[in-house]
């Protein structure tokens, strides 16, 4: 059987010169999510703003959507956000946090289905007071946090500090970049957004750690060969690995995006898109680093030691 | 690398062999697993995965216990206390004991004659100190001050309860809670509520499969406190009277009450209630008993108050009032009211659990019909199969034989998560299914990372047998540290995360372990074996 290799074999390219066009890329792309975020915002689901969610099912027939709308001026609730979605029989409704604490929002639900009456079946009702959705904002930041810190130590206790430091600015770089996602895209913000992007991290720096304990060991091997010529041929001899995991777990994700229901859509969403992320920046961020934080084998940090005045020249090579 | 002994390769076929047999119940219908687990000895691990609610369907209600509420009967307590103490010692008071506006959690009471205040002070300070019982001492409580007492040149004395008070209060109010709570779900008659402490005031009830959440709140969030109170007479004096109304059925008031404030007889007294039917309106009603202590009390005041009206009160709400046609002293009444059969039956139970210490407030809800959960888990499987399905296929035609090899080694993995999950009793939710079908995708990461290794060392001119050594070991270093980072992820996201998410991280971080076991240790058997039976000259991929 003709085995199938999406990976050509023996690749030379020279991933280290185009480090002139992906850090100016990566550094627009970057800065434009920061901006998306602070201006448009991200799409907050009622996990960290409070409020109300209904999934509702018409018993006969098509939802009406307009009528649903206008519930919310009728009741006094304020704007409600009505979505439609599978055939048109089922259809989300979002009450926005009402004022006057925990006991406020329990009554608006009791007003919503009273309103609805039997006319359709409530698939799901979700409501998060004031209280819980500030500790929920907490946590998720704190655990974003603490997962960054956490992986850090263990990079620094496993690498030198410069791959620390390296796979670090690419997770950076892959969180902005998710959290752009979010914000251009829409998609809803919630806890299980949280999972997604503690689970792009873990991916983002699997694929880091393997393209780095390539280099570190191609270090041991080539002693003298320049930094950005050793980068080059570890990304290269990792490729065939690197495009044949994206592809099984694009596979997988895909899978869930497309079947995996509408409950946890853009949890697969924004993991596939953080799959892309993670994969290019392992290659094009996290190693050209090393180049610019000057990491040298320790044949090269001897001949350092011995004539001062060459490092300068070595580094400014690489 | 080919020598594998035969201990290994047997243990490793018969872990296999156990989860699979762990998994098998989880096929079964309800039926037959209580028949099975019937004719089966006890310590087998029969079960069956067990579903979180979002595929269930079921309720998930978090209430916080409402401190001030707490705060507010210890400061009344402690007014009573301060009286009882004055009474007691026949200490003349000017001015009365009451609460300054702007700090409810003081009393004060003005006492300016010295010997009388040294006399008030010494009971004062005794009775502020016994904050503990035997567990909070063994954890150092003991000795804090239930309340702290000061005093000002003018003699009035001043008691604060303390946060230590408060705070050992609202602990024992939510023990309470769910003791109370325990009682009126399960006589909702639903299966395998989890009532549970959260923090340090809150609890959370998580019903499964509950079709009425509207009845299940109603039942626990009521407070349920029922007292028997006299309604006033005339000419009674305007500080201990207040005025409470009745409601419709709809909640609408409909009457209003001026009602003292002293209670003849609590809920605490009853021994039992029941649903019923009065039997000359045919009207629902509830019939209940009083324990002795009750009964007693009960007759000898409705004997000094024939032909008044009395007011049965629940929670500050007025249920009727009656007037009185004669003693009542059997022991036993009937309150009637604007009661449809299900309202008779939910007070019914009320009253049989008792009533809660403090009021409960919903502070989250999430509730998934078993409708959509059952579409979620539609959903789960069919993304999950064809996950696994791309996958396989994808491996076979990249690596041919060795394909195989990472595939059966795939399923191995597979049936590893879920055996690990049934005898961990860990829940499955959907995220976490969407958590397997993501380690579905990087489990082979590590057969990818092994036989790409391989090939490499192979084509640099290595042995057949020198190369797959070199693969295994040389790739492993990689395997344990690329997982060791998501493994961290994983670890996080179970402390942090709530629910669904929390099952997220257990499915990928047992993935992450049984991903090391089997991608490694089970490949290289197969690879093992495979090469002492066709001793290749070449390797397949």
């Amino acid at each position: 059987m003709k085995l199938l290799r999406l990976a050509p074999e023996n690749t030379k390219f020279g991933f280290m010169r185009f480090r002139r066009f992906s850090y100016p890329f990566s550094a627009v792309m970057s800065i434009f999510s920061v901006v998306m975020f602070l201006v448009v915002g991200m799409n907050f689901g009622i996990d960290f703003e409070g409020g109300t969610m209904l999934e509702l099912r018409a018993k006969t027939g098509q939802a009406d959507i307009a009528a649903l709308r206008g519930i919310g001026d009728k009741l006094g609730l304020g704007d409600i956000e009505v979505q439609a979605f599978g055939n048109g029989t089922d259809a989300s409704l979002r009450v926005r946090v009402q004022p006057g604490g925990d006991a406020a929002q329990e009554a608006a639900v009791g007003k919503v289905k009273s309103a609805l009456g039997d006319n359709y079946e409530f698939r799901s009702v979700e409501v998060v007071g004031p209280r819980v959705s500030s500790e929920l904002v907490q946590s998720g930041t704190l655990g974003v946090v603490l997962s960054i810190v956490a992986v850090l130590s263990y990079l620094w206790f496993r690498f030198e500090w410069q791959f620390a430091v390296g796979a670090v600015i690419a997770t950076m770089h892959d969180l902005l970049l998710t959290v752009g996602f979010f914000s251009v895209t829409q998609l809803e913000f919630n806890t299980t957004s949280i999972a997604a992007i503690l689970t792009i991290v873990g991916y983002s720096l699997n694929e880091t750690v393997v393209v780095l304990d390539r280099i570190r060991e191609m270090m041991k091997k080539y002693k003298r060969m320049g930094i950005a010529d050793m980068i080059d041929l570890s990304v290269n001899a990792v490729l065939p690995r690197t495009i044949m995991t994206a592809t099984t777990v694009f596979l997988a994700l895909l899978s869930l995006v497309l079947f995996g229901g509408h409950v946890i859509q853009s949890f697969s969403i924004a993991m596939l898109w953080g799959l892309f992320v993670a994969t290019y920046s392992s290659v094009f961020i996290c190693s050209p680093i090393l180049i610019y934080l000057g990491v040298r084998t320790d044949a090269q940090r001897a001949a350092d030691a011995a004539n001062p005045g060459a490092a300068g020249a070595a580094k400014a090579g690489a | 690398m080919l020598r594998f002994a035969r201990w290994k390769v047997a243990s490793i076929l018969g872990m296999t062999l156990a989860a699979l047999l762990v998994i098998v119940p989880s096929f079964w219908t309800k039926e037959t697993l209580d028949s099975v687990v019937k004719a089966m000895p006890k310590w087998l691990p029969i079960e069956q995965v067990v579903l979180g609610l979002d595929l269930q369907g079921g309720a998930h209600l978090l209430y916080q216990v409402d401190s001030a509420d707490v705060t507010r009967t210890q400061v009344n307590n402690l007014r009573d206390d301060i009286r009882r103490v004055m009474r007691e010692e026949s200490i003349p008071l000017s001015g009365g004991i009451g609460s300054p506006k702007d700090n409810p959690r003081v009393v004060q009471v003005l006492i300016p004659d010295a010997a009388n205040r040294a006399k008030a002070l010494t009971k004062l300070r005794a009775l502020a100190q016994p904050a503990a019982n035997p567990t909070t001492s063994l954890l150092g409580v003991a000795g804090a001050a239930s309340a702290d007492i000061s005093v000002d040149p003018n003699g009035l004395i001043k008691m604060t309860v303390t946060d230590a008070a408060v705070n050992d209060k609202i602990r024992k109010s939510v023990d309470q809670t769910i003791e109370v709570l325990n009682r009126r779900v399960n006589a909702l008659g639903t299966t395998e509520p989890n009532i549970q402490r959260v923090g340090d005031d809150r609890v959370l009830v998580e019903v499964p499969g509950l079709q009425d959440t509207q009845r299940l709140k109603d039942i626990v969030g009521t407070t349920a406190k029922l007292e028997f109170r006299l309604v006033s007479q005339p000419g009674a004096n305007p500080a201990d009277v207040e005025t409470l109304s009745e409601f419709d059925k709809d909640g609408q008031p409909i009457a209003n009450y001026p009602v003292e404030k002293q209670v003849m007889v609590q809920g605490e007294d009853l021994t039992d209630a029941q649903p019923g039917f009065d039997q000359q309106t045919a009207q629902p009603v509830v019939n209940f008993k009083f324990n002795i202590r009750g009964g007693q009390k009960f007759g000898e005041v409705t004997s000094a108050n024939v032909g008044k009206p009395f007011a049965i009160v629940l929670d500050n709400k007025v249920i009727s009032a009656p007037v009185i046609r004669g003693p009542i002293t059997g022991g036993s009444g009937q309150i009637s009211g604007n009661f449809t059969v299900e309202s008779a039956n939910n007070l019914a139970i009320l009253l049989r659990a008792g009533a809660l210490p403090a009021k409960l407030t919903i502070v989250e809800e999430r509730t998934v019909g078993p409708g959509l959960g059952q579409d979620s888990i539609e959903a789960g499987k069919k993304a999950a199969y064809v996950g696994a399905a791309l996958v396989v296929i994808y491996m076979l035609m990249t690596y041919g034989t060795f394909g195989v090899f990472a595939d059966l080694a795939l399923f191995v993995h597979i049936a590893f998560i879920f055996a690990s999950l049934i005898l961990l009793r860990a829940t499955l939710t959907l995220p976490g299914i969407a958590g397997i079908v993501l380690t579905i995708g990087m489990a082979v990461d590590s057969n990818v990372l092994i036989y790409e290794r391989i090939r490499e060392e192979f084509k640099a001119g290595r042995s057949v047998v020198s190369a797959l050594d070199a693969g295994f070991t040389r790739a492993f270093a990689t395997i344990v540290d690329s997982n060791a980072t998501m493994m961290v992820a994983a670890v996080i996201l179970y402390f942090l995360g709530s629910g669904p998410v929390r099952g997220f991280a257990v499915s990928l971080g047992l993935g992450i372990v049984t991903t090391i076991v089997t991608a490694v240790t089970m490949t290289r058997m197969m690879i093992a074996l495979w090469y002492r039976w066709a001793k290749p000259k070449t390797l397949p991929i």
